[in-house]
């Protein structure tokens, strides 16, 4: 592809990318709101729109209207840079993920994809670990014992969670042997790696959910314990960034579950783009199904869990894995 | 092309890394310090070794720096002066004859055989070719498995040295 329609074509995919990002994260919030109140046999949000449609714009207004405190006693550098650093990552790492097959559009071939790099799913978990900074920063620099503690928690979730994370995955590399996402959605085309890897799948799942903060994992915001916890001296936008991350890291982590395990874009009959968003959209309802459902673990539970239980069957998962490969 | 990148690069690990000792707030220098290991991540991507680019992103400034921060936040470290202001005559000593020594040091690398000219086995055609990534797993199960084995045991006994240190 010649320079220049190389870069128009980039830049209209990171638009198209980033645009649909912003607008499924402010829907995200709605789904989840609308989705639990089900759960709860209650209406959720009406009033704004038809079945409360407009809610989430109406909230984004709302936001940005609103006064933006900052404690006297804050660290105000840190404490204005910290929700941008929890933002960054969550919507740069999107960037490596396929999301359809190679199509040709005025006698181009595009890929799918805003980069395809060799080291795709490594990259991915090196934006995702730098997510955890304006956490514990934002929990620091607002100078509160209830955000500190807050923050410190998420950071030792977030690490020792990170470690089984990474370690489920090792089983799909081998059985794609690259490190791309490209590659690894062509590597299914026979089976869907969840059929290969059911262990492997349930470990990623547990992690992702733990790594995102979300409940029966969302202790660095347990409100009975930490008031809020790293957000609870954050007003207007700037809570609303640190909203917009989780809900962002939300996505991207469904959108690597469906990649890795899920077969990615592959389906039959409709097209690829389709089935990459229903199955992103289904592991994110899964996600809110299990908020609906189960209650928070206590903080010593979550730890033993992490480092005596998951640690130990992702490693597990990987020996049973490479004795597979090596025999098959 | 290369200097578009390697220069900014460059002056930032310089920059965030004289910060470090400079700042004098530990939550900063820590900071600072992901920065230099972000510029060192993007001089990686250059020498294109993206495998230990990535890699370092992620131990460094992903896991190592965060439990660097856990600390400082935990034991609050004060706002003390940075060493470099106290009046401390024999460490101010030992300090300027380690830096000349390192200047030295380097003059000599830099000036010599071990830098320029000479050339691995592994051109970057090469590298390109088989992936770094693949190129490191091979050799770190061939041609380097004793040292590799070794780290490992290293960093076991690390781990087992803490936990008998935390439990008594």
């Amino acid at each position: 592809m010649p320079g220049p329609a190389f870069f128009v074509v980039m830049l209209a995919k990171i638009a198209v990318v980033f645009g649909l990002m912003l607008l499924s994260v402010a829907y995200l919030t709605w789904l989840e709101r609308k989705v639990i109140s089900d759960f709860q046999v209650r209406l959720g949000p009406m009033r704004v729109g038809p079945h409360g449609l407009l809610q989430p714009i109406a909230d984004g207004i709302k936001l940005m209207f609103k006064e933006d405190i900052i404690p006297q006693a804050a660290d105000r550098t840190i404490y204005v840079l910290a929700p941008t650093l929890a933002l960054i990552p969550a919507f740069i790492s999107f960037a490596v993920i396929p999301f359809g097959d190679r199509v040709r559009l005025f006698g181009q071939s595009i890929d799918m994809v805003i980069s395809d790099v060799n080291i795709g799913l490594l990259y991915l978990f090196g934006v995702a670990s730098l997510g955890v900074y304006g956490i514990v920063l934002g929990g620091w620099a607002s100078n509160n014992k209830y955000a500190l503690l807050g923050g410190l928690r998420s950071a030792a979730q977030m690490i020792s969670y990170e470690l089984s994370m990474g370690l489920s995955v090792v089983g799909v590399l081998m059985l794609s042997q690259s490190l791309s996402l490209v590659r690894i959605v062509g590597a299914q085309s026979k089976a869907w790696f969840i059929l290969l890897q059911p262990i492997g799948f349930l470990i990623f799942l547990i992690c992702a959910i733990a790594e995102t903060n979300r409940a029966p994992f969302d202790l660095p915001e347990a409100e009975t314990e930490l008031v809020a916890g790293f957000h609870v001296e954050y007003s207007s936008m700037k809570f609303a960034m640190y909203f917009m991350a989780e809900y962002a890291n939300m996505i991207t982590v469904a959108a690597l579950a469906t990649t890795l395990f899920l077969g990615g874009w592959r389906g039959p009959f409709l097209p690829p783009v389709v089935w990459f968003l229903a199955k992103l959209y289904l592991v994110i309802f899964l996600f809110i199904w299990l908020r609906a459902t189960l209650p928070r673990f206590r903080y010593d539970q979550l730890m033993q869990f992490g480092w005596k239980v998951l640690l130990p069957l992702a490693l597990a998962n990987i020996v049973i894995t490479a004795a597979f490969v090596a025999l098959r | 092309m290369e200097w578009l990148f390697f220069i900014p690069l460059a002056v930032l690990a310089l920059a965030t890394a004289v910060l470090v000792i400079l700042l004098r707030n530990p939550i900063y220098c820590a900071l600072a310090l992901v920065g230099t290991f972000f510029a060192l991540s993007g001089l990686y991507l250059l020498l294109q070794a993206e495998f230990v680019a990535v890699v370092q992103v992620i131990i460094y400034a992903g896991a190592i720096m965060v439990l660097f921060l856990f600390v400082i936040m935990l034991l609050d470290v004060g706002h003390e002066p940075p060493p470099w202001l106290r009046q401390d005559r024999p460490k101010l000593v030992l300090g300027l004859g380690l830096v000349a020594l390192l200047v030295l040091e380097l003059a000599v690398a830099i000036g010599s055989w071990i830098a320029p000219g000479i050339r691995g086995p592994y051109t970057s055609d090469y590298i390109n070719a088989v992936g770094n990534t693949q190129l490191i797993g091979r050799l770190l199960f061939t041609e380097f498995l004793i040292p590799f084995e070794i780290t490992s045991i290293i960093l076991l006994i690390a781990i087992v040295g803490a936990m008998v240190l935390a439990r008594r």
